[in-house]
């Protein structure tokens, strides 16, 4: 039984771990992927850790041509687009994530439907250290 | 009915009795309060009976993140003092580019609670003294926490959404088109718009540069084409290119409430607050569709409600077109269009200014421009301008008004609102 408290800050030291981890309410069983403290469904707090699998299919997407400072700091830009998008998990939820090993200079070659599954970019070193959510065809 | 929907009413009556914007734009030379009292000037002036400015008893002011922009934040005092307000109440609200909707919706609480008889709501932004960098960074903080670190942009977000109809409905870029090239018909007709120019004059001038430049002359056959021409219209999250894309704006605007066994005091030709609903939406992960906004359900379910009223009998609407696929989906989400029939019904021409169901006659937020914080009051000046009949050029033709509504989009769609209007 994972004793972390249900938070984004967990969930982003799971991503860390390579984990994608959810919660998961204790008394109804309904998903929550990023965590929640109470459930949507049935108002019950009793939410537990669930790790999900890390399968799923491309919802939607889009490419970005003029990126944040944090995306350009990676060499992204108007000369380098990168992909992101929502993810429709095996379990039935969604998540947004961005999508590697696709070609988003080329935003029509991308399907929708596409299979997809789970990777974990680790970016900066030290205090900066930082693990994104990322999907790439499976 | 969604959840929380029902058929609350005022507690009493409250009626819009003047109402003033500045012009939108980019402004150099003028800040956060010249704006506010370019706005405030046009609204005393706009009263036709008068109003003593010493008689408005509090007001609210929506002002998202000058904070960020200008490194300034309590905006209320300083509204106060700009105004003459001061030392009355005057409180800021924020809910990003919702949040002079947000200044409306407590004003109209206060007067419909008996609180006040005389009150201001409106709305201020000064954003171009940024960078477009820095710009994109401080609207960002409206995205949800999770969009952000995706590398979402506020773009990105509404490109999403872009596939994800696409995907479901068979449309296609040429369809968001349509839309841009509606706001930009409109456009030349709005003398305080940031851009007065349509599709076809911005080709014939990008024609000319290049012919000045002895570059080859592009030669396209319409509007599309030209829009499909990177060169003319560069990708900026796609599908969303630069033309599907409000600009960065400075503006402020504001609206007079009074309670309405008052309001023929100040004008024979008051318009009244028949419905308001506000919604709360969760970003793309959790949302219940990604082809509608969930908070805009909500508030068009509270909207219709309070007011009795059904879609079709809204006759015109403003709505919060930040990105051309948001026109789309705010236009279906209200009910003027059933689901996934939007895109047809526009490229029939029904949303222009001729058509059954005109759209954004003000030109929008892609060509009035958008100032975030004075959007929502700058749409009911639009509604208010259409109601009696002083829109000057762009007056919707050949139909009498008296239904009218504003749709506001705060974040994406972490908040929306619903507001109909009626002149009787």
């Amino acid at each position: 039984m994972e004793e972390r408290p249900i938070s984004d800050i967990s969930f982003r030291k799971f991503l860390a771990e390579e984990k994608l981890m959810g919660s998961k309410c204790g008394k109804c069983g309904k998903l929550y992927v990023p965590p929640r403290h109470f459930c949507y469904e049935c108002g019950s707090s009793q939410m537990e850790w669930h790790e999900m699998k890390g399968e799923g299919e491309l919802a939607a997407y889009t490419c970005i041509f003029v990126c944040p400072a944090f995306m350009a700091e990676e060499g992204y830009g108007r000369k380098n687009p990168y992909c992101t998008g929502v993810v429709a998990l095996s379990e039935g939820l969604r998540v947004v994530a961005r999508i590697e090993g696709v070609d988003a200079s080329k935003p029509e070659s991308i399907k929708i439907g596409m299979p997809l599954k789970v990777t974990f970019l680790h970016r900066g070193e030290g205090d900066k250290a930082k693990t994104y959510l990322a999907f790439k065809p499976a | 009915m969604m959840a929380g929907s029902s058929k609350r009413k005022l507690g009493r009556g409250v009626a819009i009795v003047g109402a003033g914007m500045s012009n939108f734009g980019m402004f150099p030379d003028k800040d956060s309060k010249d704006l506010f009292a370019e706005a405030f000037a046009e609204m005393l002036a706009s009263v036709d009976k008068g109003i003593d400015p010493a008689d408005i008893q509090a007001a609210w002011i929506g002002n998202f993140s000058n904070d960020f922009f200008v490194h300034q934040a309590h905006w209320g005092p300083i509204i106060a003092d700009v105004t003459g307000i001061v030392p009355r109440a005057v409180t800021r609200t924020e809910g990003a580019c919702a949040s002079s909707t947000l200044a409306m919706r407590d004003a109209l609480m206060a007067v419909a609670s008996g609180m006040y008889d005389i009150v201001l709501a409106g709305g201020v932004e000064e954003m171009s003294k940024c960078t477009t960098e820095e710009v994109t960074e401080g609207l960002a903080l409206a995205t949800s926490p999770y969009e952000g670190e995706a590398g979402y942009t506020f773009p990105g977000v509404f490109g999403a959404l872009a596939t994800a109809y696409f995907h479901k409905y068979g449309a296609g870029r040429e369809h968001l088109m349509n839309i841009t090239i509606k706001s930009h018909e409109n456009a030349p007709l709005n003398p305080k718009g940031q851009f007065k120019q349509t599709i076809r004059d911005l080709m014939e001038a990008k024609k000319a540069r290049m012919a000045k430049k002895g570059e080859p002359v592009p030669d396209w056959a319409d509007e599309k084409e030209a829009l499909f021409d990177p060169s003319f219209n560069p990708p900026v999250a796609w599908p969303m290119h630069l033309f599907d894309c409000c600009p960065i704006s400075d503006g402020a605007s504001c609206i007079l409430l009074v309670a309405e066994n008052l309001a023929k005091n100040f004008t024979d030709k008051p318009i009244y607050v028949v419905g308001f609903g506000q919604g709360s939406g969760r970003g793309l992960h959790a949302c219940p569709s990604l082809t509608s906004f969930e908070a805009n359900r909500q508030a068009a379910a509270e909207a219709y409600g309070m007011s009795g009223l059904k879609p079709k009998d809204v006759q015109f609407a403003e709505v919060h077109d930040c990105f051309s696929i948001a026109e789309l989906i705010h236009v279906e989400d209200l009910g003027f269009f059933p689901e996934g029939e939007g895109y047809k019904a526009i490229a029939e021409g029904e949303t222009r200014r001729e058509g059954r169901m005109p759209i954004n006659t003000s030109g929008g937020l892609k060509c009035k421009g958008h100032p975030v914080g004075a959007t929502g009051t700058a749409q009911m000046y639009e509604v208010w301008k259409q109601l009696r009949g002083e829109a000057g050029e762009r007056q919707i033709p050949g139909r009498d008004l008296y239904i009218g509504a504003t749709q506001n989009l705060g974040g994406t769609g972490g908040t929306c609102t619903f507001t109909i209007f009626e002149r009787r």
